[in-house]
Protein backbone atom coordinates (compact mmCIF):
# COMPACT_ATOMS: atom_id res chain seq x y z
CA UNK A 1 0.00 0.00 0.00
CA UNK A 2 2.78 2.27 0.98
CA UNK A 3 4.51 3.32 -2.27
CA UNK A 4 8.34 3.20 -2.02
CA UNK A 5 9.22 6.47 -3.36
CA UNK A 6 6.23 8.40 -1.77
CA UNK A 7 7.74 9.30 1.51
CA UNK A 8 11.40 10.01 0.55
CA UNK A 9 11.74 13.26 2.45
CA UNK A 10 11.07 11.36 6.04
CA UNK A 11 12.67 8.17 5.32
CA UNK A 12 15.78 10.67 4.33
CA UNK A 13 15.57 12.37 7.53
CA UNK A 14 14.81 9.43 9.68
CA UNK A 15 17.92 7.80 8.55
CA UNK A 16 20.00 11.22 9.88
CA UNK A 17 18.28 11.24 13.31
CA UNK A 18 18.41 7.36 13.81
CA UNK A 19 21.68 6.94 14.91
CA UNK A 20 22.19 10.12 17.07
CA UNK A 21 19.06 9.09 19.02
CA UNK A 22 21.01 5.78 19.71
CA UNK A 23 23.81 7.77 20.81
CA UNK A 24 21.92 10.01 22.94
CA UNK A 25 19.85 7.16 24.42
CA UNK A 26 23.33 5.62 25.32
CA UNK A 27 24.49 8.51 26.83
CA UNK A 28 21.46 9.29 28.77
CA UNK A 29 22.15 5.51 30.44
CA UNK A 30 25.73 6.09 30.96
CA UNK A 31 25.40 8.98 32.66
CA UNK A 32 21.91 7.79 34.70
CA UNK A 33 23.81 8.61 38.34
CA UNK A 34 25.39 11.50 37.47
CA UNK A 35 22.93 13.64 35.77
CA UNK A 36 18.89 13.57 35.09
CA UNK A 37 18.13 10.18 32.89
CA UNK A 38 18.63 6.32 33.77
CA UNK A 39 18.35 3.21 32.28
CA UNK A 40 14.86 3.25 32.07
CA UNK A 41 15.19 6.94 30.06
CA UNK A 42 17.74 5.72 28.19
CA UNK A 43 16.02 2.33 27.02
CA UNK A 44 12.82 4.52 26.25
CA UNK A 45 14.94 6.37 23.91
CA UNK A 46 16.49 3.53 22.38
CA UNK A 47 13.15 2.44 21.76
CA UNK A 48 11.69 5.45 20.28
CA UNK A 49 14.80 4.98 17.49
CA UNK A 50 13.05 1.30 16.66
CA UNK A 51 9.84 2.45 16.51
CA UNK A 52 10.18 5.41 14.23
CA UNK A 53 12.39 2.82 12.08
CA UNK A 54 9.12 0.69 11.69
CA UNK A 55 6.68 4.07 11.43
CA UNK A 56 9.53 5.32 8.38
CA UNK A 57 9.66 2.42 6.56
CA UNK A 58 8.05 -1.02 7.55
CA UNK A 59 8.34 -3.97 10.19
CA UNK A 60 10.48 -5.97 7.55
CA UNK A 61 12.77 -2.89 8.11
CA UNK A 62 13.25 -3.50 11.77
CA UNK A 63 12.81 -7.58 10.94
CA UNK A 64 16.01 -7.12 8.89
CA UNK A 65 18.47 -5.53 11.86
CA UNK A 66 16.38 -7.12 15.21
CA UNK A 67 14.44 -9.98 14.65
CA UNK A 68 12.16 -11.62 16.99
CA UNK A 69 14.61 -14.13 18.51
CA UNK A 70 17.11 -11.35 19.31
CA UNK A 71 14.56 -8.95 21.01
CA UNK A 72 13.75 -11.89 23.66
CA UNK A 73 17.13 -12.71 24.31
CA UNK A 74 17.88 -9.07 25.14
CA UNK A 75 15.01 -8.80 27.03
CA UNK A 76 15.87 -11.86 29.45
CA UNK A 77 19.81 -10.63 29.17
CA UNK A 78 18.91 -7.33 30.84
CA UNK A 79 16.43 -8.80 33.41
CA UNK A 80 19.48 -10.86 34.12
CA UNK A 81 21.55 -8.53 34.46
CA UNK A 82 19.38 -6.22 36.88
CA UNK A 83 18.75 -9.64 39.11
CA UNK A 84 22.16 -10.97 39.15
CA UNK A 85 24.03 -7.73 40.15
CA UNK A 86 20.75 -7.97 43.35
CA UNK A 87 22.11 -11.31 43.91
CA UNK A 88 25.63 -11.13 43.59
CA UNK A 89 25.30 -8.30 46.60
CA UNK A 90 23.33 -11.02 48.77
CA UNK A 91 26.09 -13.78 47.89
CA UNK A 92 28.69 -11.53 48.75
CA UNK A 93 27.12 -10.51 51.84
CA UNK A 94 24.73 -7.54 51.79
CA UNK A 95 21.35 -6.80 50.86
CA UNK A 96 19.97 -7.02 47.59
CA UNK A 97 20.85 -4.35 45.53
CA UNK A 98 23.68 -2.92 48.40
CA UNK A 99 26.49 -2.55 45.89
CA UNK A 100 28.99 -1.83 48.46
CA UNK A 101 30.06 -4.99 49.13
CA UNK A 102 30.96 -5.60 45.69
CA UNK A 103 34.14 -4.12 46.17
CA UNK A 104 35.21 -7.88 47.20
CA UNK A 105 35.22 -8.78 43.61
CA UNK A 106 36.15 -5.52 41.60
CA UNK A 107 39.56 -3.92 42.19
CA UNK A 108 38.23 -0.96 44.15
CA UNK A 109 36.89 0.56 47.00
CA UNK A 110 33.63 0.26 48.40
CA UNK A 111 32.19 4.21 47.22
CA UNK A 112 33.47 3.12 43.69
CA UNK A 113 31.83 -0.04 44.17
CA UNK A 114 28.56 1.42 44.52
CA UNK A 115 28.68 3.51 41.68
CA UNK A 116 29.87 0.41 39.63
CA UNK A 117 26.86 -1.40 41.06
CA UNK A 118 24.72 1.43 39.51
CA UNK A 119 26.14 1.44 36.17
CA UNK A 120 25.39 -2.28 35.67
CA UNK A 121 21.66 -2.42 37.13
CA UNK A 122 21.30 0.58 34.45
CA UNK A 123 22.71 -1.19 32.19
CA UNK A 124 20.34 -4.04 32.57
CA UNK A 125 17.26 -1.75 33.12
CA UNK A 126 17.97 -0.07 29.62
CA UNK A 127 18.58 -3.20 27.61
CA UNK A 128 15.05 -4.64 29.16
CA UNK A 129 13.36 -1.92 28.71
CA UNK A 130 14.32 -1.24 25.16
CA UNK A 131 13.55 -4.73 24.04
CA UNK A 132 10.26 -4.67 26.36
CA UNK A 133 9.08 -1.64 24.61
CA UNK A 134 9.77 -2.66 21.11
CA UNK A 135 8.22 -6.21 21.98
CA UNK A 136 5.22 -4.27 22.98
CA UNK A 137 4.63 -2.04 19.86
CA UNK A 138 5.03 -4.57 17.19
CA UNK A 139 2.41 -6.58 19.16
CA UNK A 140 -0.10 -4.33 19.27
CA UNK A 141 0.67 -2.34 15.97
CA UNK A 142 0.53 -5.69 13.87
CA UNK A 143 -2.05 -7.08 16.22
CA UNK A 144 0.07 -10.32 16.90
CA UNK A 145 0.88 -10.79 12.91
CA UNK A 146 4.40 -9.34 13.18
CA UNK A 147 4.52 -8.55 9.61
CA UNK A 148 3.47 -5.75 6.95
CA UNK A 149 3.21 -2.22 6.83
CA UNK A 150 1.67 0.07 8.88
CA UNK A 151 -1.12 1.79 7.29
CA UNK B 1 25.01 44.53 31.04
CA UNK B 2 27.37 42.63 28.99
CA UNK B 3 27.14 41.98 25.00
CA UNK B 4 26.53 38.59 25.54
CA UNK B 5 23.05 39.40 27.45
CA UNK B 6 22.14 42.22 25.14
CA UNK B 7 22.56 39.59 22.39
CA UNK B 8 20.73 36.66 23.94
CA UNK B 9 18.23 38.97 25.50
CA UNK B 10 17.27 40.01 21.66
CA UNK B 11 17.30 36.40 20.30
CA UNK B 12 14.81 35.45 22.94
CA UNK B 13 12.39 38.09 22.56
CA UNK B 14 12.52 37.21 18.93
CA UNK B 15 12.38 33.30 19.56
CA UNK B 16 9.24 34.69 22.17
CA UNK B 17 7.55 36.79 19.00
CA UNK B 18 7.60 33.69 16.89
CA UNK B 19 5.94 31.68 19.74
CA UNK B 20 3.41 34.45 19.85
CA UNK B 21 2.94 34.51 15.69
CA UNK B 22 2.19 30.80 15.82
CA UNK B 23 -0.25 30.64 18.73
CA UNK B 24 -2.30 33.03 17.14
CA UNK B 25 -1.67 31.52 13.63
CA UNK B 26 -3.05 28.04 15.58
CA UNK B 27 -6.07 30.09 16.87
CA UNK B 28 -7.13 32.21 14.16
CA UNK B 29 -6.29 30.04 10.93
CA UNK B 30 -9.18 28.32 9.30
CA UNK B 31 -8.08 25.07 8.85
CA UNK B 32 -6.54 22.21 9.23
CA UNK B 33 -3.64 23.00 6.61
CA UNK B 34 -3.29 26.68 7.61
CA UNK B 35 -2.56 25.72 11.07
CA UNK B 36 0.03 23.07 10.26
CA UNK B 37 2.44 25.66 8.76
CA UNK B 38 1.76 28.11 10.87
CA UNK B 39 2.46 26.19 14.13
CA UNK B 40 5.45 24.26 12.30
CA UNK B 41 7.29 27.52 10.66
CA UNK B 42 6.97 29.45 14.06
CA UNK B 43 7.34 26.78 16.27
CA UNK B 44 10.65 25.97 14.77
CA UNK B 45 11.92 29.60 14.36
CA UNK B 46 11.24 30.21 17.65
CA UNK B 47 12.51 27.36 19.88
CA UNK B 48 15.59 27.55 17.64
CA UNK B 49 15.78 31.29 18.48
CA UNK B 50 15.26 30.88 22.20
CA UNK B 51 17.63 27.82 22.56
CA UNK B 52 20.38 29.94 20.83
CA UNK B 53 19.77 33.27 23.57
CA UNK B 54 19.99 30.79 26.01
CA UNK B 55 23.33 29.51 24.98
CA UNK B 56 25.07 32.53 24.90
CA UNK B 57 23.59 33.62 28.12
CA UNK B 58 24.73 30.53 29.60
CA UNK B 59 28.29 31.71 27.92
CA UNK B 60 28.32 35.21 30.04
CA UNK B 61 28.78 33.55 33.09
CA UNK B 62 32.45 32.61 32.70
CA UNK B 63 33.87 31.08 29.51
CA UNK B 64 35.06 27.67 31.39
CA UNK B 65 35.04 24.29 29.81
CA UNK B 66 31.79 23.15 32.07
CA UNK B 67 29.97 26.23 30.60
CA UNK B 68 31.17 25.63 26.99
CA UNK B 69 30.12 22.14 27.23
CA UNK B 70 26.28 23.10 28.30
CA UNK B 71 26.06 25.50 25.46
CA UNK B 72 27.11 23.13 22.65
CA UNK B 73 24.32 20.71 24.20
CA UNK B 74 21.29 23.19 23.98
CA UNK B 75 22.77 23.88 20.42
CA UNK B 76 22.45 19.99 19.78
CA UNK B 77 18.50 20.38 20.89
CA UNK B 78 17.99 23.63 18.92
CA UNK B 79 19.69 21.60 15.58
CA UNK B 80 17.34 18.46 16.41
CA UNK B 81 14.60 20.75 16.30
CA UNK B 82 15.60 22.26 13.11
CA UNK B 83 15.56 18.86 11.78
CA UNK B 84 12.75 17.14 12.75
CA UNK B 85 10.19 19.75 13.54
CA UNK B 86 9.67 20.10 10.00
CA UNK B 87 9.50 16.76 9.11
CA UNK B 88 6.92 16.53 11.64
CA UNK B 89 5.13 18.80 10.29
CA UNK B 90 5.55 17.41 6.96
CA UNK B 91 4.34 13.69 8.23
CA UNK B 92 1.23 15.09 9.75
CA UNK B 93 0.30 16.92 6.96
CA UNK B 94 0.78 14.07 4.64
CA UNK B 95 -1.22 11.91 6.96
CA UNK B 96 -4.45 14.78 6.21
CA UNK B 97 -3.86 14.25 2.36
CA UNK B 98 -4.00 10.54 2.67
CA UNK B 99 -7.33 10.86 4.82
CA UNK B 100 -8.77 13.21 1.86
CA UNK B 101 -9.09 16.28 4.13
CA UNK B 102 -10.37 19.11 2.52
CA UNK B 103 -8.75 22.41 2.37
CA UNK B 104 -10.88 25.53 3.21
CA UNK B 105 -12.00 27.53 0.40
CA UNK B 106 -14.01 30.69 0.89
CA UNK B 107 -17.23 28.79 -1.07
CA UNK B 108 -20.18 28.88 1.29
CA UNK B 109 -21.22 25.20 0.15
CA UNK B 110 -18.15 23.85 0.83
CA UNK B 111 -17.67 25.17 4.33
CA UNK B 112 -21.26 23.46 4.79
Amino acid sequence: MVNRYENVLIETVTRLLIPAMQLFGLYVIAHGHGSPGGGFQGGCILAASFILMVISYDIKELKSRMSENLNTILCAIGVFIYGGTGLLCVILGGNFLDYSVLHKILPVDPIKARYMGMLMVEIGVGIAVMSVMISIFLNIASRGEHEGALN
Amino acid sequence: MSILEIISIILILGGLFFFFTATVGLIRMPDYYCRMQATGKGDTLGAVLCLSGLALYNLDSGLSFANIIVSIKIMFIAIFIFIANPTATHAISKAGIDCEVKPWTKKKEVQS
